[in-house]
């Protein structure tokens, strides 16, 4: 580009133009009055949030277009909290912008960059700070230091060790035993196949002695689901085949991909489906993965059913349930 | 001299006597703030976080972080009887026992999603008009900070009420540490105190949620605000205004009206939501347990990208040697959204290194006047609203009637191939842009009025545009390429070649742009009309 082309010109700040309120004592006073009255309104805000607060029982509904069915109180006590701050807030702004100076104001701005000479000043005291305490001179201070301070990093991840137990085996096993009977969730009865027509789904749940107690981390893994299907539906190789009982399958409930509970089942396309992150599992071919991020099929439990005609589990799961972790092997 | 100004005399005495802060305070209270409408968007962030603080100080009065087993015999008729965790009842307690306890949960929640929703426009806003340049890149940092911060947080509180939606998120969150190589499993089981999910989550992340967080927040927020007084303001270009000055409004008493009348209308704003739009009803979902889950199950907004880039990865696990590595956990979960904080955090260098320069910028870009950065930023946002809308695929597919599977397809193509559509568009829409500017400098705006010529003629009168406008359309700096050496003298490819070509590449990418209109032109056109 040549020194010839000359570029447009910086115009400069336009000249200042007057508001009505600074110009006409009428525009002024008109604009005290309207921020007082908005200050005004907030204070009648204040006093419907107090009213409802005292007078308005918790258990009035009144019915407010739009909103439909609308707990009085509750709506009272907000809409005057929200009337009492806007309000301040409005009447505040329209004072700054009608009644204070709108003049703008040049300030100047300066280089953060120091003069060179404090700059070379700057960086002599640094490494005269740095030479003085001489640690590239004494390398032995420098080595143990660094030792010292590593090694001391250890204590708080030493620390933190009892935060929770190491988790051993705790991952792959689940409270299902050869002969532990299904039991429904919620209610606690064991289940006869006759129970289930074909096409219905049940939560299920290891039976537990009276008076034991559940804890949430079991339920986590342990939680299974049984769908009844015709027999002739399943695609299955014999051995699966074996694990199911008059056409009853059962599943962990716990996705293989997040651990999610699979609730979601399509009687019509025999899919169950996970409704965080849409993982689908074929019922009829022992929970394959369809369709979704999942990786590896819903884990499933092998019944049978015991001398008494309840649905039993014949032997522990045969792997880890729910997501996957470093330690599992398959 | 009134009663007033004395007494405002009298306390700026009293203070500066045990201060001797008169002559700072002197300087700093006429600190002239430059004014715009998106500078208020920071404002939003700062204003909502003292809401969130004042609410949640509220609520900490009732809810009690324990994972006890209780029985529910509270107002809520629908579960009464039922066990639950004593933090879900005594979040129930707050909706329906404590007066204005539900209005204070919903606040408390909506300035959650506001400050979130502020965080991401402010760094929008910054991002597109290059405000993160020298000397600002350590605020841009902190802000990044502050995001991810502001994610996780918003994200803990959202777990604390141990309703079923939101244990349903912490099981997700500890499927994401499970899935960590090697120390997965030990981690999960520290985290949760033993198998997921125990009974020492909520207390912990009780003590992270309104103890520590806040505490960082309140550091950062605070070195955030003194960057900004200290470094002053960024402007917009326009007449007068230039790098070495700042065109504005005194603090006292214009932006202290200003500002505080902006907080209460912020606080008023949420307050009415509060009111009338209720969120998070926690009542309806049940309290937590693994074996239950609800339809629709959807994170915040702030987390939804996250999760729905976790749904559209591919079904890959890694088996080998005894071991597994979940792919389609740790890329979604981790790798893709380690690489994207990594690559906002770091852009302003980036940005540095590739284009050469390196000297301080106090007026704000046009987006369009830096096509480059302006596509980089599009593209990256399309990347993110292609996951946030699979986020919600499960929504929308039922809204709109769609399969499941044409939502995840849809999103799985539209995530590799939008992106850089997006970024050509975006950069021939700049250009246009600069074009269109440069006409209207040259040939002035079109006025609507038709003459009609002696021969018979038609045309369009164009009146000159104002001078301020001229400036404002030709003010911006129109970078060169870099032309960094590829070569020594001697015609030996140096070592650093390879990286000088990048960049080379990479400026000469940035600098594509219609030159601007200039005062020559503008004269040699007149002589032709």
């Amino acid at each position: 580009m040549s020194n010839e082309i000359e570029q447009i010109k910086d115009p400069g700040l336009p000249a200042h133009v007057h508001r009505s309120t600074d110009t006409d004592p009428k525009a002024a006073a008109r604009a005290e009055r309207q921020v007082a009255i908005l200050f005004g309104l907030s204070a009648i805000g204040t006093l419907l949030l107090i009213y409802s607060y005292i007078f308005v029982k918790d258990d009035v509904f009144i019915f407010i277009p739009v909103m439909g069915e609308t707990n009085a109180h509750q709506l009272g006590l907000g809409m005057g909290m929200a009337i009492a701050l806007f309000c301040i807030g409005a009447g505040l702004i329209h004072w700054a912008k009608t009644l204070m100076p709108d003049e703008e104001v040049i300030a100047h701005r300066h280089e953060f960059r120091s003069e060179d000479d404090d700059r070379s000043e700057f960086i002599k005291t640094v490494k005269a700070g740095a030479s003085a305490a001489g640690l590239g001179r004494r390398p032995l201070i420098k080595r143990t230091l660094g030792a010292a301070l590593g090694l001391s990093a250890l204590t708080p991840l030493l620390l933190l060790r009892d935060l929770g137990p190491l988790p051993k085996d705790d991952l792959s096993k689940t409270s299902w035993k050869a002969g532990t009977r299904l039991v429904t969730d919620p209610g606690d009865r064991p289940l006869r196949p006759e129970d289930l027509e074909v096409g219905a789904v049940a939560q299920t749940l290891p039976e537990i002695a009276p008076g034991e107690h559940r804890s949430l981390a079991d339920i986590g893994k342990d939680a299974v689901l049984l769908i009844r299907l015709r027999p002739e539906e399943f695609n299955l190789d014999a051995e699966r085949l074996s694990w199911t009982h008059e056409g009853i399958i059962a599943f962990s409930k716990i996705c293989s991909h997040m651990g999610c509970a699979v609730a979601l089942y399509e009687q019509q396309t025999k899919h169950l489906l996970c409704p965080c992150h849409q993982s689908t599992f074929d019922v009829t071919r022992a929970a394959k993965v369809i369709f979704g991020p999942a990786a590896r099929p819903l884990p499933q439990l092998a019944i049978t059913v015991d001398a008494e005609g309840y649905l039993v589990a014949q032997a522990p799961f045969t792997e880890p349930v729910g997501p996957s972790f470093w330690e599992r092997s398959s | 001299m009134t009663a007033r100004e004395r007494i405002a005399g009298n306390v700026a005495g009293y203070v500066d006597d045990r201060t001797g802060a008169a002559k700072w305070m002197k300087k700093n209270l006429t600190k002239v703030f430059p004014d715009h409408w998106s500078f208020l968007l920071g404002e939003i962030c700062l204003y909502s976080f003292i809401i969130l603080l004042l609410s949640g100080t509220f609520l900490t009065f009732w809810f009690d972080p324990s994972m006890r087993e209780v029985v529910y015999e509270g107002a809520y008729e629908p579960l009464k009887g039922l066990e639950m965790s004593a933090a879900y009842a005594s979040t129930l307690d707050i909706s329906f026992e404590v007066r204005g306890g539900l209005l204070m949960r919903q606040i408390h929640h909506w300035a959650a999603l506001i400050f979130m929703v502020g965080i991401v426009v402010h760094l929008l806003r910054v991002y597109f008009t290059g405000a993160f340049r020298k000397p600002r890149e350590f605020n841009w940092i902190i802000g990044v900070g502050l995001l991810t911060l502001g994610i996780v947080e918003g994200f803990l509180g959202y777990s604390l009420p141990d309703d079923l939606l939101s244990g349903t998120g912490i099981r997700i969150a500890e499927a994401i540490i499970q899935a960590l190589p090697l120390v997965g499993s030990y981690l999960a089981f520290f985290a949760f105190g033993g198998a997921f999910p125990g009974e020492a989550f909520i207390p912990r992340i009780y003590t992270v949620h309104v103890l520590l967080l806040p505490g960082i927040f309140l550091a950062l927020i605070t070195v955030h605000l003194m960057l900004v007084w200290y470094q002053k303001h960024t402007q917009f270009p326009g007449p007068g205004r230039t790098e070495k000055n700042v065109v504005g409004y005194p603090l006292m008493p214009v932006y202290m009206a200003k500002a505080g009348g902006f907080f209460f209308i912020v606080f008023g704003v949420t307050a009415f939501l509060g009111a009338v739009a209720s969120i998070n009803p926690i009542w309806l979902y049940g309290p937590y347990t693994p074996g239950q889950i609800s339809a629709g199950s959807q994170p915040d907004w702030y987390m939804g990208w996250l999760d729905g880039l976790v749904r559209m990865a591919p079904p890959l696990e890694t088996h080998a040697f005894g071991h597994t590595i979940s792919w389609n956990i740790l890329i979604p979960g981790l790798i893709l959204p380690g690489i994207m904080f990594t690559g906002l955090a770091l852009y302003p260098f980036i940005e540095s290194w590739a284009t050469g320069d390196k000297r301080e910028h106090h007026l704000l870009d046009r987006p369009r006047n830096t096509p480059n950065r302006t596509a980089i930023g599009v593209m990256a946002l399309t990347f993110t609203m292609v996951s946030l809308i699979n986020g919600g695929n499960d929504i929308i597919a039922t809204t709109f009637h769609l399969t499941i599977n044409q939502m995840m397809w849809f999103a799985r193509i539209s995530i590799i191939v939008l992106p850089p559509i997006a970024f050509i568009i975006t950069k021939r829409l700049c250009l246009s842009l600069q074009r269109a500017d440069r006409d209207l400098v040259l040939h002035g705006r079109e006025t609507g009025r038709l003459v009609r010529m002696p021969n018979g003629e038609f045309v369009e009168v164009h009146e000159p545009i104002s001078p301020e406008k001229a400036w404002l359309l030709t003010s911006h700096e129109q970078l060169a390429p870099l032309e960094l050496p590829e070569h020594d003298a001697s015609g030996v490819r140096r070592p650093a070649a390879l990286k000088n070509k990048l960049r080379n590449r990479i400026s000469r990418a940035a600098a594509v742009a219609v030159p601007k209109a200039t005062e020559t032109e503008r004269r040699e056109l007149e002589g032709h009309h």
